[in-house]
């Protein structure tokens, strides 16, 4: 029997306060996730129960207990408190997938200071634009990734710690660089965590958007509310449960479902900290048993590609119940997974301002491959039209998928962007930007995005960044960024490029240029093609035309150039 | 072939080594073990098609072929025989 039993049954009479009393929390007191992901759950009586088994690179491997994660994660807060930091300072996780960082983001929530978890592989200028706009006090990160903050470290003033989780003494620390180990740190007595109440911020999460600068999603201390419960109802956890979630941390799914779902629920979870391969993947849900496994289409794709022989070398046989997120989920995927897993990956739909899971496939629910699913129970959705922006009523039309504003996890603000904020919200509905249709059976089907947001392995890129990275590049005269299909990312970076006179357009430009981009942004930013051109279509206004090159790239129709001043 | 495997080994440490005192050989996992992400992956197909005048076919670029500096050497010198 799952967790959520009948969908329908849930929807009447669905209120948040189910998930408020299972935690029990009553409105007006104190809540506070770090405190909820560990002590809570040492006094419910499961201190001793496994809370991370952890595996990295050269064999390296670590277990916890949820009193370990108590007792850790509350020197990590009496060490923070130690530097000065205070209730609502930002301190950046800007670590691998190491259990400091999961540990780490619970002492930080624990003192009432927003935890802003950055993903490790981001190059110097994507770390300082987002430590520069959230005005972060310190940042804890690890000896391979120091050389990062040094080089971004005098025009960030502000910050004024960088700590270094596994120091070895080899070299000397530098400037404002500090040490902390979280076995050897003396355990605080008498730790008491900052009681922070329901609207205290909690997460700063960045996310790129087509225009303008990352923005910082903040959440606060409710999201706990939507996040337990939707981690109990969409991917079933139960007592027993060994779970995966491949995400990190860096991202929200990894805080959302990777650390917060699990641990408020007091379920044991594994974290694998090394690089994808189909075989690494199978051996470790073989040898920890694990039986939720939460994954990304991306992973999923390349699962497939690696070929189904790869499969019936191992037992996956402890595999219970399966679910993605991240872009959607197409329906080959899904059935591939069916037949090779014997059970099909559930999609669920959410991003990271919302916080939680929005639509999904239900534990027990009739299954369309390629859908996105249903409504969680609480949850207000449906799609509106492009120019009026009311529900629209007829089946199967296209519009904008639209949710009610007030579900716990929802985001407060931007960062610093309060104007941005508010224009996601249209005629009283928040609008995430993607385009869907509802079928005659209430189920949500993907379309597109509605902006020029590339979303490549589930990540967003914002396009005007890498652009504006570009123009930073001395061979580069001008720009246009857009997304290409692919196989396995759904998207990937493309940029046409116009280059400065003198320089050849050949291969090792080419490569100059990924690479720059590649350490200057990330990985995820890295046109995966440049093409070189001698001109870019403007409007007459000269505003490039995406959507022209986009539509090229897709095959697509190219639609009114009626503003077209210059095309190639 | 020792001209192929030092110019790759190389490579990969100036580029996508972030600990300077990671020490690397040619049989070290670079994708598996998390050096070479898969993203990163199209930068060192790209330096290779670059440095050897080649072509490295798609099917060809897995995550296996270009796990270490020996087994990309190895598909160099495939590709180039």
């Amino acid at each position: 029997m799952s967790n959520i039993g009948s969908y329908k049954e849930r929807l009447k009479n669905f209120d948040w306060s189910i998930a408020e009393k299972e935690l029990g929390y009553n409105e007006g007191e104190v809540i506070n996730i770090g405190w909820y992901c560990s002590d809570r759950i040492c006094e419910l009586g499961k201190a001793g129960k496994t809370a991370l088994i952890w595996e990295g690179l050269g064999g390296g491997a670590r277990q916890y207990t949820f009193d370990d994660v108590r007792v850790r994660s509350n020197k990590f807060g009496a060490f923070l408190r130690s530097l000065g930091l205070k209730n609502e300072d930002r301190v950046c996780l800007f670590m691998d997938k190491i259990p400091e960082l999961y540990i780490g983001f619970l002492g930080v929530l624990k003192i009432g200071v927003i935890a802003q978890p950055l993903f490790s592989a981001f190059g110097d200028e994507s770390l300082h634009v987002r430590l520069d706009n959230a005005e972060t006090t310190a940042i804890i990160t690890q000896r391979k990734h120091v050389s990062k903050v040094r080089r971004i470290i005098e025009k960030s003033p502000y910050l004024k710690n960088v700590i270094i989780v596994d120091y070895d003494g080899k070299k000397p620390l530098k400037d404002r660089e500090i040490t902390f180990d979280m076995e050897e740190y003396e355990e605080p007595k008498d730790f008491e965590f900052f009681p922070t109440k329901a609207e205290s911020p909690s997460v700063l999460h960045y996310t790129s958007g087509t225009t303008g600068q990352p923005k910082g999603v903040k959440h606060v201390h409710y999201s706990l509310v939507s996040q337990y419960l939707t981690t109990k109802w969409v991917l079933d956890l139960q007592e027993d449960d060994i779970y995966w979630c491949t995400a990190d941390p860096g991202w929200v799914t990894g805080t959302s479902y990777g650390i917060i779902g699990p641990w408020s629920m007091g379920i044991t979870q594994c974290v694998m900290d090394v690089g994808f391969s189909a075989e690494n993947w199978y051996k470790f849900i073989e040898k920890h048993k694990v039986t939720m496994w939460y994954s990304a289409p991306t992973a999923i794709r390349s699962l497939m590609k690696a070929g189904d022989e790869v499969v019936k070398k191992h037992n996956l046989s402890s595999l219970r119940h399966l679910a993605s997120v991240g872009e959607p989920l197409n329906a080959e995927a899904v059935i591939w997974s069916e037949k090779v897993f014997g059970k099909p990956f559930l999609d669920t739909y959410w991003q990271t301002e919302t916080g939680s899971i929005m639509l999904t496939n239900f534990p027990g629910m009739k299954i369309k491959p390629g859908s996105m699913g249903k409504a969680f129970p609480g949850i207000t959705a449906t799609i509106v039209d492009t120019k009026t922006f009311k529900p629209i009523q007829e089946v199967g039309k296209i519009g904008l998928i639209a949710f009610k504003p007030g579900w716990p996890a929802m985001m407060r603000t931007y960062w610093n962007n309060e104007t941005t904020y508010k224009s996601k919200f249209t005629n009283g509905w928040y609008l995430p930007g993607d385009r869907a249709y509802i079928d005659q059976d209430g189920y949500f089907w993907f379309v597109g995005r509605e902006d020029d947001v590339i979303n490549t392995g589930g990540h967003l890129v914002s396009p005007f960044e890498v652009e504006s990275a570009l123009l930073e590049h001395e061979a580069v005269a001008e720009s246009a960024v857009v997304a290409k299909p692919d196989e396995v990312n759904m998207e990937v970076v493309k940029a046409f490029v116009m280059l400065n006179a003198g320089y050849v357009a050949d291969n090792m430009l080419e490569l100059n240029i990924m690479n720059f981009i590649r350490k200057k942004l990330s990985p995820l930013a890295m046109p995966q093609e440049i093409e070189y051109v001698k001109t870019l279509p403007k409007t007459r206004s000269g505003k490039i035309m995406r959507r022209l090159l986009h539509a090229k790239e897709w095959g697509e129709e190219i639609g009114d150039t009626s503003t077209l001043g210059d095309d190639e | 072939m020792e001209e192929i495997r030092d110019a790759v080994l190389e490579y990969v440490i100036e580029e996508y080594l972030e600990d300077e005192d990671e020490e690397i050989s040619y049989e070290t996992p670079l994708i598996s073990g998390g050096i070479v992400d898969s993203f990163s992956m199209v930068s060192l197909k790209r330096f290779l098609e670059a440095r050897y005048n080649i072509s490295i076919p798609d099917e060809k670029a897995s995550p296996e072929a270009f796990d270490t500096v020996n087994s990309i050497t190895a598909l160099v010198k495939e590709i180039t025989s």
